[in-house]
């Protein structure tokens, strides 16, 4: 496999012919695009399913991609797109930012996480279950940000948002994430410190 | 609860790296000597360390293999930019401005600028009487510019069509 070559060089290679070297764009990204449909969709199912499909229309539209940003801006933008469509088309309700219904939707995982977490008291299982938590939005800024390692500019692009809106939003999701924390891992927390 | 707010906000931009150089500072010396701050900081130093530590979730073994076997029977497709044709577009942009610029030269021509010297321009644009120009005669030769046009643009769209068929075949 191409691993050796960066993003731009696997792509030419894909657009001269080379349809095997898509394969080194995606395992480089499998990750990355998975995680973030996954803390959108909540379902691993449908999230692998919608990762995969993300990769069959980056590679049909990889002619439209100029090189403007990194390729990685470019892929979070069609997984954007491509999960809001599933979402809608799922019916899935996006909650709004003051929704109670958010707070339903935690409550019942919760019972669920609770008895992990009496075995598993990591780090890593207390924020991946307190992200899942959120709602699909809030999910989705802090994964870009913190997981997808993307900046505001760039997070702003593939949200198609203003960069104040969308640090205004990065900030509210991380005091929501707070919050949940606090609320439903409040010994764990203490746990940590 | 909206100094809580404003405290977090203010740190959590100190913590991203994206705060000002003077707010930096006024942050750096609020550490310093507010306790309240300085609880708050090392909090949200806590979470923030948890996000970035977390790990990536990892989709089946077979992931790459369905995405490949997914792709193998199709074909990328032409980038937007080569099947918008510019030359159509400054083509129709010419078009209408030519039109606009011919019927404004046109009435501009048939008005009677010494007419009532006394009267000001705006009484003069009110005689102007635009329905004469747009007759029929007009209207029509509008109309067959726009169809001919149309054509132009079908033929083109088939012929890109044509091309494009040959070339996969």
């Amino acid at each position: 496999m191409s691993t050796g070559l960066n993003d731009n060089d696997l792509i030419s290679k894909v657009l001269s012919g080379d349809q095997q070297a898509y394969a080194g764009l995606v395992a480089r990204y499998q990750n990355y695009v998975f995680t973030l449909t996954l803390r959108m969709i909540k379902s691993r199912e449908d999230a692998e399913e919608v990762a995969q499909d993300v990769f069959i229309k980056a590679y049909k539209y990889l002619a439209d991609f100029r090189g403007a940003s990194k390729f990685s801006t470019w892929l979070y933008t069609i997984v954007n797109n491509t999960c809001i469509s599933f979402l809608r088309k799922k019916k899935l309700q996006i909650y709004s930012l003051d929704n109670e219904g958010v707070f339903e939707v935690a409550d019942s995982r919760d019972s669920g996480f609770r008895a992990d977490l009496v075995e598993q008291k990591s780090r890593q299982t207390m924020v991946g279950n307190a992200i899942s938590m959120l709602n699909p939005d809030d999910a989705e800024i802090i994964t870009l940000f913190y997981k997808n390692e993307q900046s505001l500019d760039e997070i702003a692009q593939i949200l198609g948002l203003e960069v104040n809106t969308a640090k205004v939003r990065l900030h509210r999701a991380r005091t929501r994430l707070k919050e949940k924390m606090e609320t439903h891992f409040a010994h764990e927390v203490k746990d940590l410190n | 609860m909206n100094k809580e707010h404003s405290i977090e906000e203010r740190l959590w931009e100190f913590i991203d790296g994206i705060s000002s150089d003077e707010e930096k500072t006024v942050i750096e010396k609020l550490l310093q000597t507010d306790a309240e701050w300085k609880a708050k900081y090392s909090e949200l130093l806590q979470i923030n360390e948890m996000l970035s530590s977390s790990e990536l979730e990892e989709p089946s073994m077979r992931f790459t293999k369905n995405v490949m076997e997914g792709i193998a029977k199709l074909h990328i497709a032409p980038a937007t930019k080569s099947y918008i044709n510019k030359k159509i577009i400054w083509g129709i942009g010419v078009f209408f401005v030519t039109m606009l610029v011919a019927i404004l030269v046109y009435g501009f021509s048939q008005m009677d600028w010494n007419a009532g010297e006394s009267s000001s321009f705006a009484e003069k644009l009110s005689k102007f009487d635009i329905s004469k120009f747009f007759n029929n005669t007009w209207v029509n030769a509008f109309m067959m510019v726009n169809v001919v046009l149309g054509l132009v643009l079908l033929d083109s769209y088939f012929n890109n069509k044509r091309k494009q068929f040959r070339k996969e075949a």
